[in-house]
């Protein structure tokens, strides 16, 4: 299909009718410009970024390339697959403005792109922590590679790392630090770790890991700044530290799309086949809201494979596809030899069943009617790998397993054509 | 270039597969839901990871770690994040024991 929009249409290239216009180059965005081949599309694809480096892969940055020392980042779609395939990729260029009216995006080298459609996959920028100090050298967040490269070089035998929250990114963190040698302090404000999405059972082994490999976990902590020793706790307890992680979660960068006057929902507001609300703009990945036909209400993920299924959507759609949004969310995480994996989402869920798997364990959680939600799995390797795989085929049927069947049946699968 | 047994055709159950490894290498074998054999490398091409421990659907193998799936009958990568195809092997069933090329 090569579609292209009505001519000229504010394109100062003049020559070439507008095409696909993608802001960011992250794992949704650069997905989508791949999508977009795939389909059979071959107009004019532009794919422009804030970051300077060949569109990489985040989840390696809190896992191997500290721990391991990764030597090169991992390539989405190889070196050269942009090139490969004639798209046209903008690094180290910010789209700064959005003119929807004359479908044209300005961008901060200057260049006016006309789009025929515009997908805004700008993903999500860590959370700020509002306490004196945060901005102290000793302070950093993680979300790309540069990041990764400063905080790896903080740390080693010697070194004391203080991580301001119990979430993925600083829990990842925390255990790459200790493979280098690091001393390693969690300051969670809550009770427990990951209070958000994962059964207290599984943050509970999480914990006992990380405790037994030494790094010092505190609950219920209130910081009251951050100082060049460390991190200054409520009651009189410094946490000393030369390195202060926070990692309290990100939030879905959406400044382009609310100054541009499209809708707002706790990410840049997509129906359920990512469409903002202007038909000619789509938004996903990170920055996106979507309503999920599953779930009848507004999700924003923050997943690998979500960025991927939904920049495939996207670009899909943008064609004309009309495709409504489908997979069930799923996640994963590794900390030292362990994986925890989940699949759908367990709020609204009555009961839960335990099923061991090997070393680890899946719990699955049933809502109303015994419908199957969402399942939880946490072991070494890939233990519970196929279980919530099979989970997650489950869940997407809206099927409704028996319990028993569930805990104890040697072959999960076998309850696929039950 | 050289057949090796192995396993016992009964150790895989059909839509199912299981690590061999021989010689330092680590190979996967597949039993196919129509009752045939197959071989690939062992690892998935996006990270180090065993497919032996993913699941098995019809032709396709699953990556346990990322969910990348591969066709094991001709080793083609179907799709993100896996872009690089799994070399594959020959399998023959004598006796009821599998034997790869290797
Ligand atoms: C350290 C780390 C570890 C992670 N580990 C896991 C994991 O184990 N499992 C998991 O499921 N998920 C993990 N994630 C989450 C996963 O990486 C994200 O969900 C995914 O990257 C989202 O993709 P995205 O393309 O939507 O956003 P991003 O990957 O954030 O990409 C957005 C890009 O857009 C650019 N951009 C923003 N605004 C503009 C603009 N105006 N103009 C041009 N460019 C712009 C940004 O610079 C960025 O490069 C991890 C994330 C991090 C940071
Ligand atoms: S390791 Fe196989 S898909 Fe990533």
């Amino acid at each position: 299909m090569s579609e292209a929009g009505p001519a000229g249409t504010g394109s100062e290239a003049g020559s070439e009718a507008p095409g696909f216009v993608i802001v960011g180059a992250g794992e949704c965005g650069t997905r989508a410009a791949l999508a977009l081949r795939e389909a059979g599309y071959d107009g004019p694809v532009t794919l422009v970024g804030t970051e300077i480096h060949t569109p990489y892969e985040r989840p390696p940055l809190s896992k191997d390339a500290i721990a391991a020392d990764m030597p090169e980042p991992k390539t989405i779609g190889g070196a050269d697959g942009l090139a490969e395939r004639g798209i046209v990729f903008r690094p180290g260029v910010t789209v700064v403005s959005l003119d929807r009216a004359a479908q044209v995006v300005v961008l901060s080298d200057g260049t006016r792109l006309a789009y025929h459609r515009l997908l805004l996959a700008t993903g999500a920028r860590p959370r700020a922590l509002p306490v004196p100090g945060i901005d102290g050298p000793n302070v950093a967040t993680l979300r790309g590679l540069e990041d990764a490269a400063r905080i790896r070089a903080a740390l080693g035998p010697g070194r004391r790392l203080a991580v301001i929250g119990g979430g993925f990114i600083g829990l990842e963190l925390a255990a790459s630090a200790r493979r280098l040698g690091t001393e390693v302090t969690v300051i969670e404000a809550l009770p427990r770790l990951l209070s958000r999405g994962v059964p207290e059972e599984v943050a509970g082994i999480l914990a006992a890991r990380h405790e037994a490999e030494g790094v010092r976990l505190i609950f219920g902590a209130r910081i009251v700044e951050v100082t060049g020793d460390g991190v200054a706790l409520e009651g009189g307890i410094t946490v000393p530290a030369d390195l202060v992680l926070v990692g309290i979660g990100a939030v879905p960068e959406t400044a382009l799309a609310e100054a541009a006057g499209l809708a707002i929902d706790n990410g840049i507001a997509v129906d359920d086949r990512l469409a903002t609300s202007d038909p000619a703009i789509f938004a996903a990945g990170d920055c996106a809201a979507f309503l999920h036909p599953g779930y009848g209400r507004r999700i924003r993920l923050e997943s690998w494979r979500s960025a991927q299924e939904q920049g495939t959507l996207a670009a899909r759609n943008m064609l004309g596809a009309e495709q409504p949004v489908s997979a069930v969310p799923w996640f994963w995480s590794d900390q030292y030899d362990l994986t925890l994996q989940i699949a759908g989402l367990a709020e609204g869920s009555i009961t839960t069943v335990r099923r061991p798997v090997g070393e680890g364990f899946v719990l699955f959680h049933l809502g109303p009617e015994g419908r199957l939600l969402a399942a939880s799995g946490v072991g070494p390797g890939n233990a519970v790998a196929k279980d919530i795989r099979l989970a997650e085929m489950l869940i997407a049927r809206g099927a409704h397993p028996d319990p028993e069947a569930l805990a104890t049946v040697p072959n999960l699968k076998k309850l696929l054509s039950a | 270039m050289a057949w090796i047994r192995a396993c016992s055709a009964d150790d895989i159950d059909e839509e199912d597969v299981a690590r061999f490894d021989h010689d330092g290498r680590t190979f996967a074998i597949y039993h196919s839901p129509d009752g045939e054999f197959f071989a690939t490398d062992g690892l998935c091409t996006h990270e180090q990871i065993h497919l032996a421990d993913g699941l098995v659907l019809d032709n396709i193998i699953e990556c346990p770690k990322h969910n990348g799936r591969f066709d094991y009958r001709t080793g083609e990568a179907k799709g993100a994040p896996v872009c690089v195809d799994l070399n594959t092997y020959k399998v023959k069933v004598e006796d009821g024991e599998v034997f790869v090329d290797v």
